[in-house]
Protein backbone atom coordinates (compact mmCIF):
# COMPACT_ATOMS: atom_id res chain seq x y z
CA UNK A 1 0.00 0.00 0.00
CA UNK A 2 1.31 3.40 -0.95
CA UNK A 3 1.14 5.94 1.85
CA UNK A 4 0.60 9.60 1.04
CA UNK A 5 3.89 11.59 1.18
CA UNK A 6 2.85 13.69 4.18
CA UNK A 7 2.31 10.53 6.25
CA UNK A 8 5.71 9.08 5.32
CA UNK A 9 7.37 12.38 6.21
CA UNK A 10 5.67 12.45 9.61
CA UNK A 11 6.60 8.82 10.21
CA UNK A 12 10.21 9.53 9.27
CA UNK A 13 10.28 12.39 11.77
CA UNK A 14 8.65 10.27 14.46
CA UNK A 15 11.12 7.39 14.12
CA UNK A 16 13.97 9.75 14.91
CA UNK A 17 12.30 12.63 16.63
CA UNK A 18 15.24 14.91 17.57
CA UNK A 19 17.06 14.65 14.25
CA UNK A 20 13.73 15.07 12.48
CA UNK A 21 12.92 18.30 14.29
CA UNK A 22 16.47 19.53 13.74
CA UNK A 23 16.24 18.89 9.97
CA UNK A 24 12.80 20.46 9.82
CA UNK A 25 14.03 23.62 11.54
CA UNK A 26 17.11 23.73 9.33
CA UNK A 27 14.89 23.66 6.22
CA UNK A 28 12.78 26.40 7.75
CA UNK A 29 15.74 28.67 8.54
CA UNK A 30 17.79 28.06 5.40
CA UNK A 31 15.23 27.53 2.64
CA UNK A 32 12.28 29.59 3.80
CA UNK A 33 13.95 32.45 5.68
CA UNK A 34 17.20 32.41 3.71
CA UNK A 35 19.60 32.41 6.66
CA UNK A 36 23.16 31.15 6.33
CA UNK A 37 23.96 27.55 7.23
CA UNK A 38 26.23 28.60 10.11
CA UNK A 39 23.63 30.88 11.70
CA UNK A 40 20.88 28.28 11.29
CA UNK A 41 22.99 25.71 13.10
CA UNK A 42 23.70 28.14 15.93
CA UNK A 43 19.99 28.88 16.27
CA UNK A 44 19.23 25.17 16.46
CA UNK A 45 21.94 24.66 19.08
CA UNK A 46 20.45 27.50 21.11
CA UNK A 47 16.94 26.06 20.84
CA UNK A 48 18.27 22.67 21.88
CA UNK A 49 20.04 24.10 24.94
CA UNK A 50 16.97 26.15 25.88
CA UNK A 51 14.66 23.16 25.53
CA UNK A 52 16.99 20.96 27.59
CA UNK A 53 17.29 23.48 30.44
CA UNK A 54 13.54 23.97 30.49
CA UNK A 55 12.96 20.22 30.41
CA UNK A 56 15.11 19.78 33.52
CA UNK A 57 13.25 22.49 35.43
CA UNK A 58 9.70 21.71 34.26
CA UNK A 59 10.29 18.03 34.89
CA UNK A 60 10.54 19.00 38.55
CA UNK A 61 6.81 19.64 38.69
CA UNK A 62 6.24 15.94 38.06
CA UNK A 63 9.17 14.53 40.04
CA UNK A 64 8.38 16.54 43.18
CA UNK A 65 4.78 15.39 42.98
CA UNK A 66 5.96 11.79 42.41
CA UNK A 67 8.32 11.94 45.36
CA UNK A 68 5.71 13.41 47.70
CA UNK A 69 3.16 10.84 46.59
CA UNK A 70 5.57 7.91 47.08
CA UNK A 71 6.71 9.25 50.45
CA UNK A 72 3.08 9.56 51.51
CA UNK A 73 2.38 5.97 50.54
CA UNK A 74 5.49 4.77 52.38
CA UNK A 75 4.29 6.59 55.50
CA UNK A 76 0.68 5.43 55.08
CA UNK A 77 -0.73 8.86 54.11
CA UNK A 78 -2.53 10.18 51.02
CA UNK A 79 -0.10 12.89 50.01
CA UNK A 80 -1.13 15.85 47.83
CA UNK A 81 -4.60 15.15 46.40
CA UNK A 82 -6.43 18.49 46.16
CA UNK A 83 -4.91 20.60 43.35
CA UNK A 84 -5.60 19.08 39.95
CA UNK A 85 -6.14 15.38 39.27
CA UNK A 86 -4.39 13.28 41.96
CA UNK A 87 -2.85 16.49 43.29
CA UNK A 88 -0.55 16.68 40.27
CA UNK A 89 -0.60 20.50 40.18
CA UNK A 90 0.38 20.87 43.84
CA UNK A 91 3.92 21.91 42.87
CA UNK A 92 2.59 24.65 40.60
CA UNK A 93 0.48 26.00 43.45
CA UNK A 94 3.51 25.89 45.77
CA UNK A 95 5.60 27.79 43.25
CA UNK A 96 2.88 30.42 42.93
CA UNK A 97 2.82 30.83 46.69
CA UNK A 98 6.61 31.06 46.97
CA UNK A 99 6.69 33.71 44.25
CA UNK A 100 4.63 36.07 46.40
CA UNK A 101 6.72 35.57 49.54
CA UNK A 102 9.30 38.05 50.74
CA UNK A 103 12.94 37.25 50.07
CA UNK A 104 14.56 38.20 53.37
CA UNK A 105 18.19 39.30 53.20
CA UNK A 106 19.88 38.85 56.60
CA UNK A 107 21.68 41.93 57.93
CA UNK A 108 25.05 40.24 58.23
CA UNK A 109 24.94 38.29 54.99
CA UNK A 110 27.39 38.77 52.15
CA UNK A 111 24.90 39.61 49.43
CA UNK A 112 26.75 38.72 46.22
CA UNK A 113 27.61 35.09 47.08
CA UNK A 114 24.28 34.86 48.91
CA UNK A 115 22.35 35.29 45.65
CA UNK A 116 24.96 33.67 43.41
CA UNK A 117 24.81 30.37 45.33
CA UNK A 118 21.34 29.17 44.24
CA UNK A 119 22.08 30.11 40.64
CA UNK A 120 25.29 28.08 40.62
CA UNK A 121 23.48 25.22 42.34
CA UNK A 122 20.97 25.00 39.50
CA UNK A 123 23.67 25.55 36.89
CA UNK A 124 25.66 22.60 38.17
CA UNK A 125 22.65 20.33 37.77
CA UNK A 126 21.31 21.47 34.40
CA UNK A 127 24.69 21.38 32.71
CA UNK A 128 25.14 17.70 33.61
CA UNK A 129 22.27 16.95 31.23
CA UNK A 130 24.38 18.06 28.28
CA UNK A 131 26.10 14.67 28.30
CA UNK A 132 23.04 12.49 28.94
CA UNK A 133 22.22 10.60 25.71
CA UNK A 134 18.48 10.37 25.07
CA UNK A 135 18.45 8.27 21.88
CA UNK A 136 21.21 6.80 19.66
CA UNK A 137 21.17 10.05 17.67
CA UNK A 138 20.23 12.64 20.28
CA UNK A 139 22.58 13.94 22.95
CA UNK A 140 23.09 17.53 24.05
CA UNK A 141 26.81 17.48 23.33
CA UNK A 142 28.59 14.22 22.58
CA UNK A 143 31.86 15.35 24.12
CA UNK A 144 34.90 13.13 23.77
CA UNK A 145 35.53 13.91 27.46
CA UNK A 146 31.92 13.40 28.59
CA UNK A 147 32.68 11.54 31.82
CA UNK A 148 35.32 14.05 32.85
CA UNK A 149 32.91 16.89 32.04
CA UNK A 150 30.37 15.34 34.40
CA UNK A 151 32.95 15.18 37.19
CA UNK A 152 33.96 18.80 36.59
CA UNK A 153 30.44 20.19 36.45
CA UNK A 154 29.07 18.27 39.42
CA UNK A 155 31.86 19.68 41.61
CA UNK A 156 30.32 23.12 41.05
CA UNK A 157 27.38 22.13 43.25
CA UNK A 158 29.75 21.87 46.18
CA UNK A 159 30.88 25.44 45.60
CA UNK A 160 27.27 26.57 45.68
CA UNK A 161 26.68 24.90 49.06
CA UNK A 162 29.85 26.36 50.54
CA UNK A 163 29.00 29.83 49.21
CA UNK A 164 25.49 29.66 50.65
CA UNK A 165 26.62 28.42 54.04
CA UNK A 166 29.45 30.89 54.43
CA UNK A 167 27.69 33.97 53.08
CA UNK A 168 24.59 33.48 55.28
CA UNK A 169 26.71 34.28 58.34
CA UNK A 170 24.74 31.85 60.46
CA UNK A 171 26.29 29.21 62.71
CA UNK A 172 23.97 26.46 61.51
CA UNK A 173 24.61 27.34 57.87
CA UNK A 174 28.36 27.23 58.37
CA UNK A 175 28.12 23.89 60.16
CA UNK A 176 25.96 22.52 57.36
CA UNK A 177 28.34 23.81 54.72
CA UNK A 178 31.38 22.34 56.47
CA UNK A 179 29.67 18.98 56.85
CA UNK A 180 28.64 19.12 53.23
CA UNK A 181 32.13 19.88 51.99
CA UNK A 182 33.71 17.11 54.07
CA UNK A 183 31.13 14.56 53.01
CA UNK A 184 30.76 15.45 49.35
CA UNK A 185 34.48 15.75 48.84
CA UNK A 186 35.01 12.32 50.39
CA UNK A 187 32.31 10.67 48.35
CA UNK A 188 33.72 12.05 45.13
CA UNK A 189 36.53 9.49 45.43
CA UNK A 190 34.37 6.33 45.13
CA UNK A 191 32.29 8.24 42.59
CA UNK A 192 35.33 8.82 40.38
CA UNK A 193 36.46 5.22 40.73
CA UNK A 194 32.97 3.96 39.95
CA UNK A 195 32.81 6.25 36.93
CA UNK A 196 36.16 4.90 35.77
CA UNK A 197 34.82 1.36 35.37
CA UNK A 198 32.50 2.10 32.39
CA UNK A 199 35.18 4.35 30.89
CA UNK A 200 37.76 1.59 31.26
CA UNK A 201 35.57 -1.17 29.82
CA UNK A 202 34.44 0.96 26.90
CA UNK A 203 37.75 2.66 26.20
CA UNK A 204 36.28 6.13 25.72
CA UNK A 205 34.83 8.94 27.81
CA UNK A 206 32.05 9.70 25.32
CA UNK A 207 28.69 8.94 26.97
CA UNK A 208 27.12 7.91 23.66
CA UNK A 209 29.82 5.27 23.11
CA UNK A 210 29.52 4.07 26.72
CA UNK A 211 25.80 3.40 26.21
CA UNK A 212 26.43 1.87 22.78
CA UNK A 213 28.91 -0.67 24.15
CA UNK A 214 26.54 -1.87 26.90
CA UNK A 215 25.11 -4.86 25.04
CA UNK A 216 24.73 -6.26 28.54
CA UNK A 217 24.17 -3.46 31.05
CA UNK A 218 27.29 -2.84 33.13
CA UNK A 219 25.30 -3.26 36.32
CA UNK A 220 24.88 -6.95 35.55
CA UNK A 221 28.54 -7.20 34.59
CA UNK A 222 30.04 -5.21 37.47
CA UNK A 223 27.35 -5.19 40.22
CA UNK A 224 29.75 -4.30 43.04
CA UNK A 225 31.10 -1.30 41.16
CA UNK A 226 27.55 -0.31 40.26
CA UNK A 227 26.34 -0.41 43.86
CA UNK A 228 29.34 1.55 45.13
CA UNK A 229 28.84 4.14 42.41
CA UNK A 230 25.16 4.39 43.29
CA UNK A 231 25.89 4.85 47.01
CA UNK A 232 28.41 7.56 46.21
CA UNK A 233 25.90 9.26 43.91
CA UNK A 234 23.20 9.36 46.62
CA UNK A 235 25.76 10.82 49.01
CA UNK A 236 26.72 13.42 46.39
CA UNK A 237 23.11 14.61 46.32
CA UNK A 238 22.98 14.60 50.12
CA UNK A 239 19.77 12.62 50.42
CA UNK A 240 18.77 10.25 53.18
CA UNK A 241 20.52 8.32 54.61
CA UNK A 242 23.31 10.83 53.84
CA UNK A 243 21.46 14.05 54.62
CA UNK A 244 23.61 15.31 57.50
CA UNK A 245 24.24 18.55 55.59
CA UNK A 246 20.67 19.67 56.23
CA UNK A 247 19.61 17.48 59.12
CA UNK A 248 16.56 19.34 60.44
CA UNK A 249 16.75 17.96 63.95
CA UNK A 250 20.44 18.88 64.39
CA UNK A 251 21.24 22.03 62.44
CA UNK A 252 17.74 23.23 61.46
CA UNK A 253 18.16 23.24 57.68
CA UNK A 254 21.88 23.46 57.19
CA UNK A 255 23.25 25.67 54.46
CA UNK A 256 19.91 27.04 53.21
CA UNK A 257 18.49 28.16 56.57
CA UNK A 258 18.61 31.91 55.78
CA UNK A 259 16.96 31.56 52.36
CA UNK A 260 13.31 32.39 51.91
CA UNK A 261 10.82 32.90 49.10
CA UNK A 262 12.01 32.01 45.64
CA UNK A 263 15.69 32.05 46.55
CA UNK A 264 14.90 29.05 48.73
CA UNK A 265 12.75 27.51 45.99
CA UNK A 266 15.70 27.62 43.61
CA UNK A 267 17.87 25.74 46.10
CA UNK A 268 15.07 23.26 46.58
CA UNK A 269 14.75 22.90 42.81
CA UNK A 270 18.49 22.32 42.44
CA UNK A 271 18.45 19.58 45.05
CA UNK A 272 15.40 17.84 43.60
CA UNK A 273 16.69 18.10 40.04
CA UNK A 274 20.03 16.70 41.19
CA UNK A 275 18.20 13.73 42.70
CA UNK A 276 16.60 13.03 39.35
CA UNK A 277 19.79 13.69 37.39
CA UNK A 278 21.81 11.07 39.24
CA UNK A 279 19.12 8.53 38.36
CA UNK A 280 19.54 9.46 34.71
CA UNK A 281 23.32 9.09 35.00
CA UNK A 282 22.98 5.76 36.77
CA UNK A 283 20.69 4.59 33.96
CA UNK A 284 23.16 5.78 31.35
CA UNK A 285 26.37 4.49 32.91
CA UNK A 286 25.25 1.21 34.47
CA UNK A 287 21.82 0.35 33.02
CA UNK A 288 22.56 0.87 29.32
CA UNK A 289 20.61 4.14 28.86
CA UNK A 290 18.57 4.01 25.64
CA UNK A 291 19.46 0.38 24.86
CA UNK A 292 16.48 -1.87 24.28
CA UNK A 293 14.80 -3.91 21.54
CA UNK A 294 14.49 -2.28 18.06
CA UNK A 295 16.20 0.90 19.17
CA UNK A 296 18.65 0.75 16.25
CA UNK A 297 15.87 0.98 13.66
CA UNK A 298 13.54 3.33 15.60
CA UNK A 299 15.77 5.69 17.64
CA UNK A 300 12.79 7.41 19.27
CA UNK A 301 12.16 4.28 21.35
CA UNK A 302 15.40 5.16 23.17
CA UNK A 303 13.60 7.92 25.11
CA UNK A 304 11.00 5.41 26.28
CA UNK A 305 13.60 2.90 27.46
CA UNK A 306 15.68 5.58 29.16
CA UNK A 307 12.55 7.05 30.77
CA UNK A 308 11.41 3.71 32.16
CA UNK A 309 14.86 2.91 33.56
CA UNK A 310 15.20 6.36 35.12
CA UNK A 311 11.76 6.13 36.72
CA UNK A 312 12.45 2.71 38.23
CA UNK A 313 15.79 3.90 39.63
CA UNK A 314 14.16 7.09 40.89
CA UNK A 315 11.46 5.09 42.63
CA UNK A 316 14.12 2.98 44.37
CA UNK A 317 15.94 6.14 45.44
CA UNK A 318 12.76 7.68 46.91
CA UNK A 319 11.91 4.41 48.59
CA UNK A 320 15.35 4.28 50.21
CA UNK A 321 15.02 7.92 51.16
CA UNK A 322 11.92 7.35 53.26
CA UNK A 323 12.85 4.02 54.80
CA UNK A 324 16.54 4.26 55.74
CA UNK A 325 17.31 6.39 58.82
CA UNK A 326 20.01 9.06 58.78
CA UNK A 327 23.59 7.99 59.46
CA UNK A 328 25.90 9.83 61.81
CA UNK A 329 28.56 11.95 60.11
CA UNK A 330 31.53 9.91 61.37
CA UNK A 331 29.82 6.70 60.27
CA UNK A 332 29.31 8.21 56.84
CA UNK A 333 32.98 9.15 56.60
CA UNK A 334 34.03 5.69 57.76
CA UNK A 335 31.76 4.04 55.21
CA UNK A 336 33.42 6.05 52.48
CA UNK A 337 37.11 5.91 53.40
CA UNK A 338 37.26 2.55 55.12
CA UNK A 339 34.86 0.51 53.04
CA UNK A 340 33.89 1.94 49.65
CA UNK A 341 37.29 3.28 48.60
CA UNK A 342 39.35 0.18 49.61
CA UNK A 343 36.81 -2.20 48.05
CA UNK A 344 36.80 -0.14 44.89
CA UNK A 345 40.62 -0.07 44.69
CA UNK A 346 40.84 -3.84 45.23
CA UNK A 347 38.13 -4.42 42.64
CA UNK A 348 39.95 -2.17 40.18
CA UNK A 349 43.29 -3.96 40.53
CA UNK A 350 41.75 -7.47 40.43
CA UNK A 351 39.66 -6.51 37.39
CA UNK A 352 42.66 -5.15 35.55
CA UNK A 353 44.76 -8.27 36.18
CA UNK A 354 42.12 -10.89 35.37
CA UNK A 355 40.51 -8.97 32.52
CA UNK A 356 43.88 -8.52 30.79
CA UNK A 357 44.75 -12.18 31.33
CA UNK A 358 41.39 -13.19 29.84
CA UNK A 359 41.93 -10.85 26.90
CA UNK A 360 45.23 -12.61 26.18
CA UNK A 361 43.69 -16.11 26.47
CA UNK A 362 40.23 -15.78 24.87
CA UNK A 363 40.14 -14.92 21.13
CA UNK A 364 37.99 -12.00 19.95
CA UNK A 365 37.59 -10.85 23.55
CA UNK A 366 37.11 -7.17 22.68
CA UNK A 367 35.60 -7.56 19.22
CA UNK A 368 32.13 -6.61 20.48
CA UNK A 369 33.23 -3.00 20.96
CA UNK A 370 33.17 -2.49 17.19
CA UNK A 371 29.84 -0.68 16.48
CA UNK A 372 29.75 -1.83 12.83
CA UNK A 373 29.07 -5.48 13.68
CA UNK A 374 25.47 -6.78 13.72
CA UNK A 375 23.67 -6.64 17.05
CA UNK A 376 23.54 -10.35 17.93
CA UNK A 377 27.16 -10.92 17.02
CA UNK A 378 28.10 -8.13 19.43
CA UNK A 379 25.81 -9.49 22.14
CA UNK A 380 27.29 -12.99 22.00
CA UNK A 381 30.76 -11.48 21.63
CA UNK A 382 30.35 -9.70 24.98
CA UNK A 383 29.34 -12.84 26.90
CA UNK A 384 32.87 -14.13 27.74
CA UNK A 385 33.95 -10.77 29.12
CA UNK A 386 30.69 -10.36 31.05
CA UNK A 387 31.15 -13.78 32.60
CA UNK A 388 34.74 -13.10 33.66
CA UNK A 389 33.89 -9.69 35.15
CA UNK A 390 30.80 -10.98 36.94
CA UNK A 391 32.88 -13.75 38.48
CA UNK A 392 35.43 -11.20 39.75
CA UNK A 393 32.66 -9.04 41.18
CA UNK A 394 30.99 -11.88 43.03
CA UNK A 395 34.32 -12.92 44.58
CA UNK A 396 35.34 -9.38 45.58
CA UNK A 397 31.86 -8.52 46.85
CA UNK A 398 31.62 -11.68 48.95
CA UNK A 399 35.12 -11.09 50.33
CA UNK A 400 34.26 -7.49 51.26
CA UNK A 401 31.05 -8.51 53.02
CA UNK A 402 32.84 -11.28 54.90
CA UNK A 403 35.58 -8.89 56.05
CA UNK A 404 32.99 -6.34 57.21
CA UNK A 405 30.91 -8.87 59.12
CA UNK A 406 34.02 -10.23 60.87
CA UNK A 407 35.14 -6.71 61.75
CA UNK A 408 31.65 -5.91 62.99
CA UNK A 409 31.50 -8.98 65.20
CA UNK A 410 34.93 -8.24 66.71
CA UNK A 411 33.82 -4.66 67.40
CA UNK A 412 30.58 -5.78 69.04
CA UNK A 413 32.38 -8.30 71.23
CA UNK A 414 34.91 -5.68 72.31
CA UNK A 415 32.17 -3.22 73.28
CA UNK A 416 30.19 -5.96 75.02
CA UNK A 417 33.27 -6.94 77.08
CA UNK A 418 33.84 -3.30 78.05
CA UNK A 419 30.21 -2.91 79.07
CA UNK A 420 30.23 -6.07 81.17
CA UNK A 421 33.44 -5.02 82.93
CA UNK A 422 31.90 -1.61 83.68
CA UNK A 423 28.45 -2.62 84.89
CA UNK A 424 29.17 -5.81 86.75
CA UNK A 425 32.60 -5.55 88.35
CA UNK A 426 31.68 -8.09 91.06
CA UNK A 427 30.53 -10.83 88.77
CA UNK A 428 26.96 -11.86 87.95
CA UNK A 429 24.28 -11.00 90.48
CA UNK A 430 22.54 -13.68 92.54
CA UNK A 431 18.97 -14.51 91.46
CA UNK A 432 16.43 -12.41 93.35
CA UNK A 433 14.21 -14.20 95.82
CA UNK A 434 10.59 -13.49 94.95
CA UNK A 435 8.95 -15.14 97.88
CA UNK A 436 6.28 -17.81 97.86
CA UNK A 437 3.78 -17.96 95.05
CA UNK B 1 32.96 22.62 17.76
CA UNK B 2 29.16 22.76 17.81
CA UNK B 3 29.30 20.57 20.94
CA UNK B 4 31.11 23.26 22.89
CA UNK B 5 28.77 25.93 21.49
CA UNK B 6 25.94 23.89 22.99
CA UNK B 7 27.73 23.77 26.36
CA UNK B 8 28.32 27.53 26.26
CA UNK B 9 24.65 28.21 25.47
CA UNK B 10 23.57 25.79 28.19
CA UNK B 11 25.76 27.50 30.79
CA UNK B 12 24.35 30.92 29.97
CA UNK B 13 20.74 29.70 29.86
CA UNK B 14 20.91 27.65 33.04
CA UNK B 15 22.43 30.62 34.83
CA UNK B 16 19.76 33.01 33.57
CA UNK B 17 16.71 30.75 34.01
CA UNK B 18 16.73 30.61 37.82
CA UNK B 19 17.70 34.29 38.05
CA UNK B 20 14.42 35.35 36.42
CA UNK B 21 12.09 33.95 39.15
CA UNK B 22 14.34 35.29 41.91
CA UNK B 23 14.08 38.77 40.43
CA UNK B 24 10.35 38.23 39.90
CA UNK B 25 10.07 37.18 43.52
CA UNK B 26 11.79 40.38 44.61
CA UNK B 27 9.34 42.41 42.51
CA UNK B 28 6.13 40.51 43.30
CA UNK B 29 6.76 39.68 46.93
CA UNK B 30 6.41 42.14 49.79
CA UNK B 31 9.53 43.96 50.99
CA UNK B 32 9.16 45.10 54.60
CA UNK B 33 12.43 44.40 56.39
CA UNK B 34 12.87 45.27 60.05
CA UNK B 35 15.72 44.63 62.45
CA UNK B 36 14.14 41.58 64.05
CA UNK B 37 13.18 39.98 60.76
CA UNK B 38 16.55 40.41 59.10
CA UNK B 39 18.46 39.27 62.16
CA UNK B 40 20.45 36.03 61.96
CA UNK B 41 18.05 33.17 62.58
CA UNK B 42 19.46 30.73 65.10
CA UNK B 43 16.28 29.27 66.60
CA UNK B 44 15.34 32.55 68.26
CA UNK B 45 18.49 32.94 70.33
CA UNK B 46 20.73 35.92 69.80
CA UNK B 47 23.85 35.01 67.90
CA UNK B 48 27.00 34.87 70.00
CA UNK B 49 30.47 35.62 68.71
CA UNK B 50 31.84 35.59 65.20
CA UNK B 51 30.56 33.04 62.68
CA UNK B 52 33.42 33.38 60.24
CA UNK B 53 36.01 31.59 62.36
CA UNK B 54 38.88 29.26 61.59
CA UNK B 55 38.09 25.57 61.56
CA UNK B 56 39.95 22.71 63.24
CA UNK B 57 42.96 21.32 61.39
CA UNK B 58 41.59 17.75 61.36
CA UNK B 59 39.12 18.95 58.81
CA UNK B 60 41.80 19.93 56.31
CA UNK B 61 43.53 16.55 56.48
CA UNK B 62 40.48 15.09 54.79
CA UNK B 63 40.94 17.70 52.10
CA UNK B 64 44.56 16.64 51.68
CA UNK B 65 43.65 12.95 51.38
CA UNK B 66 40.94 13.90 48.92
CA UNK B 67 43.44 15.91 46.91
CA UNK B 68 45.61 12.82 46.47
CA UNK B 69 42.69 10.98 44.94
CA UNK B 70 41.50 13.96 42.95
CA UNK B 71 44.83 14.29 41.21
CA UNK B 72 44.70 10.56 40.62
CA UNK B 73 41.60 11.04 38.48
CA UNK B 74 43.45 13.36 36.16
CA UNK B 75 46.06 10.66 35.60
CA UNK B 76 43.86 7.57 35.69
CA UNK B 77 41.10 8.69 33.33
CA UNK B 78 43.36 8.99 30.25
CA UNK B 79 44.89 5.67 31.26
CA UNK B 80 41.39 4.13 31.51
CA UNK B 81 40.52 5.39 28.03
CA UNK B 82 43.57 3.60 26.60
CA UNK B 83 43.04 0.54 28.80
CA UNK B 84 41.67 -1.84 26.13
CA UNK B 85 44.69 -1.32 23.87
CA UNK B 86 47.35 -1.22 26.60
CA UNK B 87 50.36 -3.53 26.36
CA UNK B 88 51.60 -5.42 29.42
CA UNK B 89 53.95 -2.63 30.47
CA UNK B 90 51.13 -0.07 30.53
CA UNK B 91 48.96 -2.36 32.64
CA UNK B 92 51.72 -2.93 35.19
CA UNK B 93 52.41 0.80 35.35
CA UNK B 94 48.72 1.42 36.04
CA UNK B 95 48.62 -1.19 38.78
CA UNK B 96 51.73 0.26 40.43
CA UNK B 97 50.06 3.67 40.36
CA UNK B 98 46.86 2.39 41.96
CA UNK B 99 48.80 0.43 44.60
CA UNK B 100 50.76 3.58 45.46
CA UNK B 101 47.45 5.35 45.97
CA UNK B 102 46.18 2.54 48.17
CA UNK B 103 49.39 2.82 50.16
CA UNK B 104 48.69 6.52 50.76
CA UNK B 105 45.21 5.60 51.98
CA UNK B 106 46.56 2.91 54.31
CA UNK B 107 49.16 5.35 55.66
CA UNK B 108 46.49 7.95 56.45
CA UNK B 109 44.32 5.25 57.98
CA UNK B 110 47.08 3.91 60.25
CA UNK B 111 48.01 7.43 61.30
CA UNK B 112 44.41 7.87 62.46
CA UNK B 113 43.75 10.75 60.08
CA UNK B 114 40.52 9.21 58.82
CA UNK B 115 38.85 9.48 62.25
CA UNK B 116 36.19 12.17 62.30
CA UNK B 117 36.50 13.99 65.61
Amino acid sequence: MELPPIVTTILAILTDVFTGINDLLMTLWVDTLGLSEQLAMSINTFIGAFALANFVLLNLILTIWFERKVSARVQDRFGPNRVGPWGILQTVADLGKLLTKEIIIPTNADIVPFFLAPLIGVLSVITIWAVVPFTPTAIGADLSVGALYFVAVSSLGLTAILMAGWSSNNKYSVLGAFRAVAMLVSYEVPLFLGLMIPVMLTGTMSMQAIVDSQLIAYFFVMPVAGLIFWTAMIAEVGRQPFDVLEAESEIVAGYNIEYSGFAFAIFYAAEWAHGFTICALMAVLYFAGWRGPFVETIPTLGIVYLGVKVLVIYFIQVWARFTVPRLRLDHIMNLCWKFLVPVMLVLLVVTIVIDKAAAALIPNYLAYLNPDLPYFQRLTGMLPRAGVLLFINVIVGAGALLAVSRQGRAERERIEALRLAEIEPAGPMAPIETGAD
Amino acid sequence: MSEWTFIAFLFVISFALPAIPIIAGRVLGPRKPNTIKTDTYECGLETVGDTWVQFKVQYYIFALVFLVFDVEVVFLFPWAVAYNQLPLFGVIAGIVFIVTLAEALIYAWRKGDLEWL
